[in-house]
């Protein structure tokens, strides 16, 4: 059965029109997939199937151990999203409810490259001379 | 979420992981998660709600001191 309804199809596609550039979203899952495994790989699938930039990678978490921990991936379900670059995007869990349209939106910025952020927000991310990790906690509602 | 989408975007020494609490209890446990969204930046910057970019980057501005 499909996550997402022929509504959502139609709204997600229209969002999506405007990608040019590709975009590869990496699934982590295993090979008795847990639920959220499965729905996350779903929903991917079913997202990328809206738009001809967007392809899915999906890979076994232990099996595929070296890509993820190239991507920093420790836990599952886990999906990157990754542009021209990997910038750093990635979701833990299933992106849904109010989530899946940050996932929409994580697509384009990854496809345009471009973060949209004030000239002072930039100044003072130039200014970060270590690594830094932000985790956001949500919920799917 | 996005703000921190954006951020990772714009710079290459920022991750930003969404994290679903309900799926990832041990992790909620740890950083004490009681409401989301919940942003943890590194172990050491932690914010409450939805802040907009300028709050977010006055917490933010903590880990340049």
């Amino acid at each position: 059965m499909a996550l997402l309804n022929e509504g959502i199809r139609t709204e997600v596609r229209a969002a999506l029109a405007d990608v040019r550039q590709p975009v590869t979203f990496k699934v982590f899952t295993q090979t008795f997939e847990c639920q959220y495994c499965k729905e996350t790989r779903e929903l991917v699938e079913e997202v990328a199937a809206l738009s001809d930039k967007i392809s899915v990678e999906v890979y076994d978490f232990e099996k595929d151990k070296a890509v993820a921990d190239s991507l920093g991936i420790d836990k599952i379900p886990a999906v990157a999203v990754v542009g021209a670059k990997d910038y750093g995007i990635r979701m833990f869990g299933i992106p849904s409810g109010y989530e899946f349209g940050s996932l929409i939106e994580s697509i384009k910025l990854v496809s345009e490259g471009k973060s949209g952020l004030s000239p002072d927000t930039k100044k003072a991310v130039a200014k970060l001379t270590k690594p830094v990790k932000i985790q956001v906690f949500i919920t799917p509602t | 979420m996005l703000l921190a989408y954006q951020l990772a975007l714009e710079s290459d020494l920022i991750t930003a992981h969404m994290v679903e609490a309900v799926e990832f209890p041990e992790l909620s446990n740890k950083y004490q998660v009681m409401g989301v969204p919940r942003t943890v930046i590194d172990e050491t910057v932690h914010i409450e709600g939805a802040y907009p970019e300028p709050m977010f980057m006055q917490e933010f501005a903590k880990l340049l001191k």
